[in-house]
């Protein structure tokens, strides 16, 4: 074998046990490395109680109850396979809006709801012109 | 792989990158000005994000040139390693500062489109902090091969740390995927794109310049890297 091929062999071999050990250790960081819990998650994992999370989905239509004092909002937030009513006093981002993405930091309650203090915006990956915002939503979501 | 082995000689790519540095750097002047006077005017706003979507053409290429320079690390590196072409050596260290300016800028930008979208200056979701992990070890790269250089290493080291940086870059693209995060999934792929057409042709206009601003940026630095080595030999001559 010349010495080249050798190498080459080499390099082969540390590229793969290199991507074989970071495998190992993202599939391990597989549940601590997501950013925020989703309603579905709490449901399956238990309520992770007294520590400050984040929980993420979109908020459901005709959910935003904005109360009396005008900066306390009620909304819900929804993954499709499970709820979470969400509490939270502030102000709310520009994108924050219904059927749009969200994620509230925040601590869950031991009654399954949410008390939020800060909300942050997520939107998808679609970008398109207004005029076209609704026709197009509406059929994507259709097709999911 | 004739051709390339071809290129590996120094007189020979020093011929040939003599004229194509000019006219790397002038065209990507003239594509990355026309990009982002097209993104700036000629594209509808976004439904949702208004006028702040258009930071995307700049955000888009830097992302790609930020991912796209450690790959030309990592290849650069394997090839000094396997075949110790000298020329690869010299590639590897000519793109990393550029690599790390534009990831950098790709972290700067980001963060200025998070603010008024998000809601949010930074947030240590997945995307970002593996993009920040791999602009800190662009840096760590150079650093590593500055002090192998001072010391009259062979270069083995820098390049295998070249290699092994490449874990990196499939974390950053399926980081949206694998876990929950704040950044967005996907939106431009090879044959699909979430992106509406009205919005996205700019787009090809500043990736394709920014590239080749890139590509006349390692040109230049590699042919420094060349006249500072042949300088340096030619002292030894003379001293000796």
């Amino acid at each position: 074998m010349k010495p080249k091929h050798q190498r080459l062999w080499l390099a082969g071999l540390a590229v793969l046990a290199i991507a074989g050990a970071s495998g190992l250790a993202l599939s391990g960081l597989k549940d601590q490395a997501s950013f925020f819990y989703a309603p579905s998650d709490v449901k399956k994992q238990g309520l992770p109680l007294g520590k400050a999370v984040r929980l993420g989905g979109l908020v459901e239509a005709g959910s935003i109850k904005r109360a009396a004092d005008g900066v306390t909002l009620d909304f819900v937030v929804t993954d499709g396979a499970a709820t979470t009513p969400v509490s939270f006093k502030g102000i709310a981002p520009d994108l924050f809006r219904e059927k749009s993405g969200v994620v509230a930091e925040g601590q869950f309650q031991p009654d399954g709801g949410f008390v939020a203090t800060n909300l942050l915006a997520k939107h998808d990956e679609k970008y398109q012109p207004p005029e076209l915002a609704g026709k197009l939503h509406e059929t994507r979501s259709l097709k999911q | 792989m004739a051709s390339l082995h071809a290129l590996a000689n120094p007189a020979r790519f020093l011929r040939l990158a003599r004229p194509l540095t000019p006219a790397f750097l002038l065209s990507g002047v003239l594509l990355t000005l026309f990009g982002c006077w097209a993104g700036l005017t000629q594209t509808p706003p976004d439904y949702l994000q208004g006028d702040s979507v258009r930071i995307l053409y700049i955000h888009v290429p830097t992302a790609w040139l930020g991912m796209g320079g450690w790959s030309g690390i990592a290849i650069a590196s394997l090839s000094y390693l396997v075949w110790r072409h000298p020329l690869a050596r010299i590639a590897a260290r000519a793109i990393a500062l550029p690599g790390a300016v534009f990831a950098f800028l790709c972290l700067a930008t980001g963060s200025i489109w998070g603010r008024p979208t998000w809601g949010t200056w930074w947030e240590w979701d997945g995307r970002l902090t593996s993009m920040l992990l791999l602009f800190f070890v662009y840096l760590a790269y150079m650093a590593l091969a500055r002090a192998d250089a001072d010391r009259g290493g062979d270069g083995r080291l820098p390049a295998i740390y070249g290699i092994a940086g490449t874990v990196l870059l499939p974390i950053i693209r399926y980081s949206v995927v694998w876990w929950n995060t704040l950044h967005q999934g996907e939106s431009i792929g090879l044959t699909s794109s979430t992106v509406d057409s009205s919005m996205l042709w700019p787009l090809w206009f500043t990736l394709s310049g920014f590239t080749f601003l890139f590509a006349g940026i390692v040109l230049m630095r590699m042919r420094a890297m060349l006249a500072r080595e042949r300088r340096e030999a030619r002292m030894r001559r003379m001293a000796a």
